[in-house]
């Protein structure tokens, strides 16, 4: 406990350097793979983290030194090579994207390996670390390294910021830019930049091999809980430093740990959060709103069947029973007996010694749904031409989502007719 | 004799994931075999813990379960959660991978494995893990043993699943009109693609045993129209692959795994430039 207090009290100065690094790196990347996201390049950000491995490796070789620029520009070079090797194969071969990007993803990482081994067996004192960009250790980050990646990340931002609408419109409607006029290859290429860099900041984070997570986690974690790409940008970048934060303190009380795949476990779990828990996409939202919907869905059959019965004679509050309600309509026993209970507790039906009834509250809903079901196929028999034997299922989905605005506006349409195509009397009032 | 053994194990890891890749890259799965090649790692640390040592029944078991999950997860972020394929397989197996590397640093006592093995495997250790049975009789290498089992497994899943694969892959629809169940056929394929992913961990590594999924049937496709001959040529290239990149890797002293790799990217990379008929170089030279 004693660390915990140490550390999140950031009086250290070493602290608050690597805390500030980490948070920068991770909501860059997390920032810029909110477009990445949105425009369904998840797993290009991927391939394009392994194939940063042989340029970091080959400009060691070639420099024999570990300066951060010269491992960048290597970086960068590789990066980009790795993307348009995918657009080139995807273009001109019979491959498929995921194969080209597969392919690419794990040669340019096998030859990085391939590099990393020579370069460990070769004695060159300096090379130690360098593994340290296959998982990540943002706490060694440290004087001019740091610097320098804090630099590129505030670039990210900055790019982010200038060309938000351009990026924008790119993810969402690349159609409507080129229409607009705007220069979409340019704004592609600047995308296409802005991933490769975040990749090459991210990797310092988390390393080569899981830096896909940073890219789409905190982005997908983002879109469950919101329409509107600027709060889900800030949600991505929130959710990418709580992780970065969570990385640095374990490498403060952990060191031998590495840091990359404890940021990542960490962000995915405040993604699985955000894919079970988040109010309007979540999981267990949808499940719960399916199950009203069904649950009404069976309530209005009920109701349905009973004004059926009625219809027989004009006895609406007659009393019917349970084989009654089946000859009208199929029920599942279990759904047809909590059906009725819930409909009961709620005043639309009476139940006396086993017989169940009407109330008024209950015939006016029934009512409603039959008209709804008639004025439907009505309205498709006539206005869609579509053959009165056809129209039933349709408009049994259809009677339980329609508006009252619908509704008056299709017996407007109709003009308040009497009987449906089956001849049926649609009932008002 | 070394030499011969690791080449030998090399041949046998290639043939197994590029047979599999072929169905992998046709039915535009490459990324989901990428992402169960991840998402392994945890299954085979913990058969590792409870087991204490390399009980291939136990890995694969794990690995195998591991391996479905995996296909789970994504079809279930993205049926249930809405979520696009891309980013569902992409959260999936970084978690999981994660959730591995974290496993063996913090059993780093306990579990005989290592970050670099997760990374390109030991197949130069190949022929110093022998099985030596009980009245000291020494059988030859391990790991031969156990992905020599695999191929076996995969050979044979291959010749009797021949039709019912081949009909899922290229006509779905057919394939269920007659009766057979993609939904089982897929993920026959999926645990397939586990025990082989697992059972080639140990001499290549978590992340190249992508390479071998994919570029040599990636490779083959570009040669040939028909699936046969692809799968045959996919062989063909998996023993060249690791007999060429054994020798690269003695000769510039590096991970052979890496130079498998990289083999089987240059030859792609020559597939795809020079190809009778679809070959990128060939094409402008007929113009």
């Amino acid at each position: 406990m004693d660390s915990f207090f140490e550390f999140f009290s950031f009086s250290d100065p070493n602290i608050r350097y690597v805390v500030i690094g980490s948070l920068l790196l991770t909501s860059s990347s997390a920032i810029v793979g909110t477009f990445t996201f949105l425009k369904k390049k998840a797993l290009v950000g991927d391939a394009v983290a392994h194939a940063v491995l042989p340029g970091v490796c080959l400009s060691f070789i070639l420099s024999g030194e570990k300066s951060p620029i010269i491992l960048i520009i290597g970086a960068f070079l590789t990066g980009w090579l790795s993307l348009v090797l995918i657009d080139i194969i995807t273009a001109k071969s019979k491959l498929k994207e995921d194969t080209a990007i597969g392919l690419i993803l794990s040669v340019f990482f096998g030859i990085g390996i391939f590099m990393l081994t020579i370069i460990q067996k070769s004695g060159n004192a300096s090379q130690t670390g360098l593994d340290q960009f296959l998982f990540g250790k943002a706490a060694s980050l440290v004087g001019f390294d740091l610097i320098v990646f804090a630099v590129i990340a505030v670039i990210l931002i900055v790019s982010v910021w200038l060309f938000f609408k351009e990026l924008t419109l790119l993810a969402f409607d690349e159609e409507f830019a080129v229409t607009l006029g705007l220069p979409v290859r340019a704004i592609e290429l600047l995308l296409t930049t802005l991933t490769v860099l975040a990749v090459v900041v991210g990797i310092q984070a988390v390393g080569v091999v899981l830096m896909a997570a940073m890219l789409i986690t905190p982005a997908a974690a983002a879109r469950f809980w919101t329409h509107n790409i600027t709060t889900m940008i800030w949600l991505a970048a929130i959710f990418g430093s709580l992780s970065g934060l969570a990385g640095a303190y374990i490498s403060y009380i952990a060191p031998s740990m590495p840091t990359g795949p404890w940021i990542v476990v960490v962000i995915s779990t405040i993604a699985f959060i955000s894919f079970f828990l988040a109010p309007g996409r979540g999981i267990l939202y949808r499940v719960k709103t399916q199950r009203r919907i069904k649950k009404q869905i069976n309530d209005e059959n009920i109701l349905k069947a009973l004004y059926h019965l009625g219809e027989e004679g004009k006895k609406f509050y007659e009393k019917r029973t349970l084989q009654e309600i089946l000859s009208k309509r199929k029920f599942e026993p279990q759904a047809l007996k909590s059906g009725l209970k819930r409909l009961r507790s709620d005043g639309y039906l009476k139940n006396e010694n086993g017989y169940w009834s009407f109330t008024r509250a209950g015939k006016r809903k029934g009512q409603r749904t039959v008209k709804l079901h008639r004025l439907w196929e009505l309205y498709l028999t006539q206005y869609l031409r579509i053959a009165p034997d056809h129209v039933h299922d349709d408009a049994d989905t259809i009677e339980h989502i329609l508006t009252p605005e619908l509704e008056a506006r299709l017996e407007k349409l109709l003009n308040y007719p009497k009987v449906d195509p089956h001849q049926s009397e649609i009932p008002y009032g | 004799m070394h030499a011969l053994q690791i080449i030998l194990t090399g041949s046998i890891v290639a043939i197994s994931c590029g047979l599999l890749g072929c169905y992998l890259i046709l039915r535009r799965m490459a990324m989901v075999g990428d992402a169960i090649s991840h998402a392994v790692l945890p299954g085979i640390v913990i058969a590792f813990l409870l087991t204490g040592a390399r009980d291939s029944a136990t890995m694969v078991i794990g690995a195998g379960i591991l391996g479905v999950l995996t296909t789970f997860l994504i079809e279930f972020f993205h049926k249930k959660g809405r979520l696009q394929t891309d980013a569902s397989i992409g959260v999936t197996f970084t978690w999981l991978f994660a959730i591995g590397v974290i496993l063996i640093s913090a059993f780093a006592g306990k579990v005989d494995l290592d970050q670099d093995c997760v990374l390109y495997g030991e197949i130069a250790y190949v022929p110093l893990d022998l099985w030596i049975t009980e009245s000291g009789l020494i059988m030859g290498p391990r790991v031969l043993y156990t992905t020599g089992a695999v191929l076996v497994v995969i050979l044979i899943f291959i010749l009797f699943g021949y039709k019912e694969l081949f009909l899922t892959t290229f006509d779905p629809a057919y394939a269920s009109a007659i009766g057979i169940s993609t939904a089982l056929w897929h993920y026959l394929l999926m645990g397939a693609v586990s025990i082989t992913t697992v059972a080639s961990f140990e001499a290549v590594g978590a992340i190249l045993v992508v390479a071998l999924l994919i570029a040599p049937p990636a490779t083959a496709y570009l040669l040939t129209e028909n699936f046969k001959f692809m799968l045959v040529t996919t062989v063909a290239l998996g023993i060249l692959v690791s007999f060429s990149g054994y020798y690269i890797a003695v000769w510039l002293d590096g991970s052979i795994a890496g130079a498998m790799a990289s083999v089987a990217g240059i030859l792609f990379g020559m597939a795809f430039l020079f190809a009778p008929g679809s070959g990128i170089i060939i094409k402008v030279i007929r113009r």
